[in-house]
């Protein structure tokens, strides 16, 4: 069991009707992670057009949940 | 250049999100330099129609922390690979106007090719990576967030 604060944004943040939110979770890495948070509030973007951040950095999502970080799904950026 | 300049010149993010007007002539005035020769500065500004709505303005949310070390690290690749001697980029959040400049990328170096160049690299960088948001509000009531594909993603 890991403990971590997840953090959503655009679109992902309006589907979840929160900013962040305090997650205890089986999950073993970062994509089931994902899996189950689009299961909870019906994300409709897939996995494969996210990326994922842990602690404030890109990361992978095959990368284990590590109790305490600070998880942020990234949905497809649109700035400029 | 005196010591103290030198100092605050390492000390000074070359990147940087904006909650206020994008003041241009400082991100200017620090592209001078005596070894440039040339200049190169791109301006995106906040039009009012994309993908054939109206457009009545918009608003950038930006995940923070990941944003401004994207956008670091883009401007020090700018400065790796191509021959230039400084660059800038500014990207506004929050809410902006139709006109209002959204990004400004500048790119000085003693010749022009390099300049076109490096500020065409920032731009495009920052627009396909940095983590930020468009969120548009359209003339017929409707908003919403864009989240384009890659093939979707089209010249500003």
């Amino acid at each position: 069991m890991a403990r971590v604060t997840v953090l959503y944004f655009a679109s992902l943040r309006d589907a979840a009707g929160v900013a962040s939110e305090q997650v205890e979770t089986e999950a073993a890495d970062l994509h089931t992670l994902y899996e189950s948070a689009r299961t909870r509030y019906g994300f409709s973007l897939p996995v494969e057009r996210l990326r994922v951040a842990v602690d404030g950095a890109f990361a992978k999502w095959g990368d284990p949940v590590r109790d305490g970080g600070e998880i942020a799904f990234i949905p497809p950026v649109s700035g400029g | 250049m005196n010591f103290r300049d030198e100092h605050d010149e390492r000390e000074m993010k070359r990147f940087a999100l904006s909650e206020t007007p994008i003041d241009i002539a400082p991100l200017h005035d620090v592209l001078l330099d005596a070894r440039a020769g040339a200049c190169a500065s791109f301006e995106g500004w906040v039009r009012d129609h994309n993908d054939g709505r109206a457009v009545r303005g918009l608003r950038y949310e930006a995940y923070v922390a990941l944003a401004e070390a994207e956008g670091e690290r883009i401007v020090d690749e700018a400065l790796v690979k191509f021959e230039i001697v400084n660059a800038r980029c500014v990207h506004r959040t929050g809410e902006l106007a139709i006109g209002e400049l959204a990004i400004w990328a500048g790119a000085s170096a003693a010749h022009r090719d390099a300049a076109f160049a490096a500020c065409r690299y920032i731009v495009d960088e920052v627009k396909s990576r940095v983590p930020i948001w468009k969120h548009e509000r359209y003339a017929d009531g409707a908003a919403g967030w864009l989240h384009p594909r890659p093939e979707q993603e089209k010249p500003a």
